[in-house]
């Protein structure tokens, strides 16, 4: 795989824009321009019509939008699941937009981690091995290594008692720990979120959220992409899409998910 | 992603659905037993007719009249009266690839000991006919040249004849040895009991035999000079052929065949005989394997299905794999190995218990038991190329799938 690492400076300088709230030489997203067709019938749908934007290390940045506003075909670009029909998407100084399939699954291998809203976990398999699978993908890592890395990921979220469960035998907010368990093992550049709360209750996304507060300050990179505007509240800066567009950009006044949990009323426990 | 993760995935991807597993490789299973047992029993019938056939000598060459024409007109095979005992002697004199010669005359009628009596052909042959037609004495001993000189009333039976006439004595047949029995009236000392050989391929009873010097049976039974069969028995395997040529040069020669006239007889060998037999069960064994490899079709057919489902299935689970970094070749291999461990499981099973089918099936027809490796060799590759092939198609489907759709696939 092609590294910029060395260039990655230089060229950041000169695309420096204004619309990141915090713009330095830590970005490891850069997204220029980036513009997204669909060919439905004979007509084409504009997805995304020119977007701009970085995210730097240690950032917490919820993508927000309604639906149609675009920022599911923004996500699935920046998983690099889907190619930008023109523009450029640099992950870790890499342009992932003239990478061949192979080299964009090795991408998501190694530099992305997904949280899915609903979990995506494999039936009957039990969390461990749940949480290895990315490593299985990686023929560098032993499989020794593999399993103390899964044991490390899983105490990371809180699972470690669990290892041995499978999703039938979790409640929702365990299984989607395990699911970011999954995605934090292969120590990603960028933690992927997809409504990673959409299918969990209030309380349960407030736990959630409270996770992902733990690793972002422990210097995991997330893109968390969400409608809800409570939920983007325990982000640390909201990008908002609409109709293709970048509407705004700006820093959020950040709230503790943990506080918001201990200011439920004790009713709502269950 | 290397082999032996793709073998893990695989292998766990198999047993997390147990029942889709087992009817699976319940297909190839049943089509590979069916194979396997269908293959053997075919084989082993062939090896008992081949094991009946080299039992009554694969050195025998036999000698048989055939048609003769006497002034154009043509006088069949049976009435033929072109073998007779001078043939046999020049063979015995001349033949250089000949070991014995026995010539064969027969006659049939009732045998009779006190109130028991029998219907049963007399044989009339040479000193060298127990030892061409590979009897093996039980009790008492062969009539000598002697005996042949001398016309003598003497014979030697086996031992459904002592079964027969001698109801009494069937448990210990030497007793029967020195006693007297009636052919068509006349009396005839019993000298020798012959092993028991049980019945032929063709179902004839080998041990329902009388044998008795073929002068007997000329002078005293049929009052002619004509033989039925020249036995004659080639000094080795290896030379039977070159022995069939002889022969037959030496009876144009002693019947004096011009260049233009046929043979009035024919020369026969055990070895023709039993290729004719193996053709007849290898045919046998062509039809029932081909009946076999039938379902081992459906079952391969079984494989894909069941794949084509899986892959519908697991649509989400594909999604999975690509998203966290699984290339459309690891996805592709990973349902070939899958399908492909499938069958090999199906074949190893079935091939175990079609060898037990077939032990059962060899047992209970009382036939010997034969271990086709051939095709147990030829199933299990047959089996592996059949999880590759039914599998590639639901695994190329699988493989080229779009991540995005297959994760929202619901």
């Amino acid at each position: 795989m092609v590294r910029a690492d060395k260039k990655k400076n230089t060229f950041m300088s000169e695309t420096t824009n204004g619309s990141t709230a915090k713009n330095d030489n830590q970005s490891i997203i850069r997204i220029e321009d980036l513009k997204r067709d669909f060919i439905v019938g004979s007509e084409t749908v504009h997805a995304l019509r020119g977007v701009t934007f970085n995210i730097n290390k240690g950032e917490f940045v919820a993508i927000m939008g309604t639906s149609g506003s675009g920022k599911s075909t923004m996500l699935n670009i920046l998983g690099c699941l889907d190619k930008p029909t023109s523009g450029h998407y640099y992950i870790d100084g890499v342009d992932a937009a003239v990478c061949s399939k192979d080299q964009l699954a090795e991408i998501r291998n190694k530099k992305i981690g997904f949280v899915f809203q609903s979990y995506n976990l494999l039936p009957r398999t039990t969390s461990i091995e749940q949480v290895e699978l990315p490593l299985l993908y990686n023929s560098n890592i032993s499989a020794k290594e593999r399993r103390e890395r899964a044991e490390h990921a899983l105490e990371l979220v809180g699972m470690a008692n669990r290892a041995n469960h499978t999703p039938n035998q979790m409640s929702g907010g365990q299984q989607q720990r395990i699911a970011i368990a999954r995605a934090i093992v292969n120590d990603p550049v960028i933690l992927l979120a997809d409504e990673a709360t959409g299918n969990l209750d209030t309380r349960t996304s407030y736990e959630i959220m409270s996770l992902f507060q733990k690793l972002n300050s422990q210097g995991v990179t997330i893109g968390f992409v969400t409608h809800e505007p409570d939920i983007a509240l325990f982000t640390k800066r909201q990008v908002m899409l609409r109709d293709g567009k970048m509407m705004k950009d700006n820093l959020v006044d950040t709230q503790s998910a943990q506080a918001a949990l201990e200011a439920l009323p004790a009713s709502s426990d269950y | 992603m290397n082999l032996s993760n793709l073998l893990k995935v695989a292998w766990d991807a198999i047993l997390r659905n147990k029942t889709r597993t087992l009817l699976t490789i319940l297909g190839v299973v049943i089509g590979i037993a069916s194979v396997i047992a269908m293959v053997s029993i075919g084989q082993s019938s062939s090896q008992s007719i081949t094991n009946q056939v080299s039992s009554m000598g694969t050195n025998m060459i036999m000698v048989m009249r055939a048609n003769q024409r006497r002034g154009g007109v043509s006088m069949g095979a049976d009435n033929s009266q072109s073998l007779t005992i001078s043939d046999a002697e020049k063979i015995k004199r001349e033949a250089k690839y000949i070991s014995y010669v026995s010539p064969l005359v027969s006659a049939g009628g009732q045998i009779v000991n006190g109130n028991n009596n029998a219907i049963g052909t007399l044989q009339g042959g040479s000193v060298d006919l127990l030892k061409i037609r590979k009897f093996d004495l039980a009790a008492g001993s062969n009539f000598t040249e002697d005996d042949v000189a001398r016309y003598s009333k003497v014979c030697v039976i086996g031992q459904t004849v002592i079964k027969n006439i001698f109801p009494d004595d069937t448990l210990n047949i030497a007793n029967v040895v020195g006693k007297d029995i009636k052919f068509k009236g006349i009396p005839l000392k019993i000298i020798g009991v012959l092993e028991a050989k049980g019945s032929n391929s063709m179902g004839q009873d080998q041990d329902d035999i009388m044998i008795a010097p073929y002068t007997t049976v000329q002078k005293r039974f049929i009052g002619n000079d004509y033989l039925q069969m020249i036995y004659c028995s080639a000094s080795s395997e290896e030379v039977a052929e070159d022995a069939v040529t002889e022969v037959a040069l030496l009876l144009r020669e002693n019947h004096k065949l011009l260049d233009h006239q046929f043979d009035d007889f024919e020369v026969r060998t055990q070895a023709e005989m039993l290729s004719m037999m193996n053709s007849m069960t290898g045919t046998l064994t062509t039809l029932l394997a081909a009946i076999a490899s039938i379902s081992l079709i459906v079952g391969g057919i079984g494989i894909m299905n069941i794949m084509y489902v899986t892959v519908t299935e697991r649509t989400k689970e594909i999604g999975l794999r690509m998203a966290i970094g699984a290339r459309g070749k690891d996805i592709l291999l990973q349902f070939l190995i899958e399908s492909a461990i499938l069958s090999l499981i199906g074949g190893v099973i079935g091939i175990i218990l079609g060898l037990i089918l077939s032990y059962v099936g060899t047992s209970l027809m009382g036939m010997p038991f034969v271990v086709s490796y051939t095709a147990i060799g030829v199933s299990f590759v047959v089996c592996a190329a059949t999880g590759v092939f039914f599998g590639w198609y639901p695994a190329k489907k699988a493989a080229n799938m779009d991540p995005i759709t297959a994760l929202r696939y619901e």
